[in-house]
């Protein structure tokens, strides 16, 4: 026996050396490339237009991710010609900063969602997500019809809202105060909605389902569809050089 | 008398503790979950109640001895019935799932049954209640055996078992009722979270425990693997299931993380629920039960204390190339490719330190279909183990990544190396649990090893048909310089191999409700009468624990 497996025998025969070298090896991976994120600074580059969910749209992606969404749709366009020309500009790191959990996805047996706001109408979203073949023939979407029909009943939004604060999400005590307020503002045509806009700029303030009476699952869920990539104005960019 | 009171009491207490949750509960969801708690809570108690034995009290007994020159093997014997149940029930939704990506209509109007919420299911019953009740019952059965001694804290391996279940019933309804985290393979909420935490500190007991007060010298190599697999997913658990909860009596929790964090710490968690969940703790399987079934010892002791470092040192890394071209930093993806490229070399010498354990028994491939189910499943790893590796180069992953190869990929790794190596250990266990002198059937193990192979090919083909299909069609460009296919030719393109891999599925299936026949079979007593193939003969002598005998 060679000195090699001789010193190995050591490790075999203590449990707690075992576990211990074990732990060490596999910490090691973890720690150099998972913490770094935290501080590296330009991980995620600050982008102007980026802000916290309003209420309605944090709703609406709980229904989103309620209803495992990710499961077929990306959030997450990636740096190629094709891509970029189907879905629009890449996604950057910032526009998914203050996504608790993220939801990226992993597979695309339906389109990519990240820039799907504005790109078709309310009413459009809705027959779609109520019967998603009456106006994509080859679609295989299931059905979510329920969700208009129910009335939405997001809880204490000011409970989420400190939840995510807690983890770092920036709401002021304000929208924390107002965030059920601003739920039924936001969803209602005829409120008022320039505190809403305040706390929220470019929040699209409308009843969504087409049925002003009620609050309801769509409402929520469509606000969010709508809003998705809408945050960052990629046309004002400015061409940067570098310098050399 | 005593202890009986204060058991039946406590339980009583848990269950009212559970009705005051459900009572207050949030949400519907949650108040369902204390439900099904506060059942577990007064089935437990009517056990206790109807099934001590109060004879024995009655004559100040307080504890019946149990026999020390037999292994403790009952709660391996409930893990075993228990895989064989979530198996079924895992491949059965994994079966609909795929329908339903072929016939929309099956998704049936329901919120209950639409894919979105049936994947989750699929995918945790497979992993965790298939794969984890395969894992308790092996590595308290290898633990046993190969330290020669009976399992440490006996009453909290049962508490293992049990509250492992509750785990995988909590997680299951939550999913049906929407109640998940949104992250990949780690969709139970935080309060199912923090049970699982207490269970696995648990086996983390019973498992060290038992090697502690081991009589052999030596820890054997399977253990090594095992223990690597509880304190890995312990670490992985923990750091990913961090979430802040809205309400203590409500479901809904927000991830600790954000964006680009999260992801990396999501699937540093993801791949590693991979590489120590259904890779180092199946090779714990493997370590002892090919050689056991083979009659060889493991072909190179050097290369086992190689692969064992090396694997679990670099299977870590490896998280990041699940994110390749996103807004993970560029460092990142590269440390995570450069990894998994060099992962490919433990994982192939695993997979050639199980296959030469057959050196010198190479005809039991033509005689025993034991033998080969885990030769196939060892091919399988060794060929899921070069497919991953080559699938986490950039270059490659910029076609395959959002696709059905990604898909094929994992099934060719779960259903042709986690799933046919378990089928093997089960084969190998059930006889010598129920102590029977051999399976029911041993042409059935046959029939179920064609069955699950073929079903793999149809299965895994299809899927790199319709990945690479769908990765050239999406970014295929005309001579005009237009994009050449809109997203809904590519959904059309892709249903006669969505078709195909239902069939793989369906036979796949087939293969178990064989295998569900012929472990009830053989649990009854019964034998088959058929021509014999051979079987591994089991020496009844040798398998017991060594106990200490006083002097003469």
């Amino acid at each position: 026996m060679s000195s090699f497996t001789q010193k190995h025998k050591k490790v075999e025969r203590n449990v707690t050396l075992l576990a211990v070298l074990s732990l060490v090896a596999v910490v090691i991976g973890g720690i150099v490339e998972i913490a770094p994120l935290f501080w590296i600074d330009n991980t995620v580059e600050e982008v102007e237009g980026v802000r916290p969910y309003t209420p309605l749209e944090l709703a609406g992606r709980n229904i989103y991710v309620r209803e495992g969404c990710y499961t077929c749709h990306s959030q997450m366009i990636r740096p190629f010609r094709d891509e970029v020309e189907r879905y629009g500009h890449y996604s950057l790191a910032a526009e998914s900063m203050y996504d608790h959990p993220f939801q990226w996805g992993s597979k695309r047996t339906g389109p990519d969602l990240a820039r799907v706001g504005g790109r078709y109408s309310d009413e459009w979203q809705v027959q779609h997500l109520i019967d998603p073949r009456s106006v994509v023939p080859e679609s295989i979407m299931p059905p979510y019809a329920f969700l208009a029909e129910r009335d939405l009943d997001a809880g204490d939004m000011s409970a989420h809202l400190t939840a995510l604060s807690r983890v770092g999400v920036p709401y002021s005590d304000e929208a924390i105060a107002k965030a059920n307020e601003d739920l039924a503002t936001q969803a209602d045509a005829t409120a008022s909605s320039t505190d809403l806009l305040a706390r929220y700029p470019k929040a699209q303030v409308r009843d969504y389902d087409g049925n002003p009476d009620r609050l309801t699952e769509m409402d929520a869920l469509v606000a969010y569809l709508q809003m998705l990539g809408t945050l960052v104005d990629f046309e004002a960019g400015e061409a940067q050089e570098q310098p050399r | 008398m005593n202890t009986l009171v204060w058991k039946a009491g406590g339980w009583l207490v848990l269950a009212a503790l559970a009705f005051m949750a459900m009572a207050l509960a949030a949400d519907g969801g949650f108040a369902v979950h204390m439900g099904i708690i506060m059942a577990a809570c007064l089935i437990g108690l009517w056990v206790t109640v109807s099934k001590a034995d109060y004879g024995a009290i009655a004559r100040g007994i307080i504890n019946t001895p149990v026999d020390q020159g037999v292994y403790d093997d009952d709660p391996i014997r409930w893990s075993v019935i228990a895989t064989l149940f979530w198996g079924m029930a895992g491949f059965a939704a994994g079966l609909y799932i795929a329908l339903q990506l072929a016939f929309p209509a099956l998704n049936l109007g329901s919120e209950y049954t639409t894919f979105g919420r049936l994947r989750p299911l699929h995918t945790s019953a497979v992993i965790f209640a298939f794969g984890g009740n395969a894992l308790i019952a092996t590595s308290f059965y290898v633990v046993q055996r190969t330290c020669r001694a009976r399992l440490a804290f006996p009453g909290l391996a049962r508490f293992v078992f049990w509250g492992y279940q509750l785990f995988i019933v909590l997680a299951a309804t939550g999913y049906l009722l929407g109640i998940t985290a949104g992250k990949e393979y780690a969709e139970p909420e935080w309060y199912v979270d923090i049970w699982l935490t207490i269970v696995w500190v648990s086996y983390a007991a019973v498992f060290i425990g038992t090697i502690a007060k081991r009589s052999e010298p030596h820890i054997y190599v399977a253990n090594w693997f095992f223990l690597a697999f509880i304190l890995t997913v312990a670490m992985l658990h923990l750091v990913n299931g961090l979430a802040m909860p809205v309400s203590l009596l409500g479901a809904k929790s927000y991830s600790a993380f954000s964006g680009v964090q999260d992801a990396l710490t999501q699937w540093w968690y993801g791949h590693n629920a991979v590489g120590f969940f259904l890779t180092a703790g199946f090779l714990g399987m493997m370590y002892y039960f090919v050689p056991k079934q083979a009659e060889r010892p493991v072909y190179s002791y050097r290369l086992s204390i190689i692969h064992f470092w090396s694997l679990i040192f670099l299977y870590i890394w490896a998280g990041p190339h699940h994110l390749h071209y996103t807004a993970l930093p560029d460092w990142a993806q590269t440390l995570g490719m450069v990894f998994s490229i060099v992962l490919w070399m433990p994982s192939w010498g695993g997979m050639i330190n199980g296959l030469m354990t057959l050196n010198g028994a190479w005809e039991k491939i033509r005689t025993d279909p034991i033998i080969r189910m885990m030769v196939i499943a060892l091919a399988f790893y060794g060929m899921s183990t070069f497919e991953g590796p080559m699938m986490s180069i950039k270059a490659v992953n910029s076609l395959s990544h959002y696709t059905d190869w990604t898909i094929g990929h994992v099934h060719s790794g779960a259903l042709g190396w986690n799933g046919m190596i378990t089928f093997a250990c089960l084969y190998y266990l059930v006889p010598r649990l129920w102590g029977r002198q051999r399976l029911y059937s041993l042409r059935m193990v046959n029939w179920h090893f064609w069955l699950a192979t073929f079903g793999i090919v149809l299965y895994a083909a299809a899927m790199w048909v319709a990945g690479i299909m769908q990765g050239l069609m999406w970014r295929e460009y005309g001579a005009d310089g237009y994009l050449v296919n809109s997203f809904t030719e590519v959904v059309t393109a892709m249903f006669p191999m969505y078709l195909i891999r239902a069939l793989g599925g369906l036979m796949y299936l087939a293969g178990a409700i064989i295998m569900v026949y012929n472990v009830w079979m053989t649990i009854a007593g019964k034998q088959r009468d058929e021509k014999s193939m051979t079987e591994t003969p089991h020496n009844v002598d040798a398998d017991k624990p060594i106990v200490a005998q006083p002097a003469e």
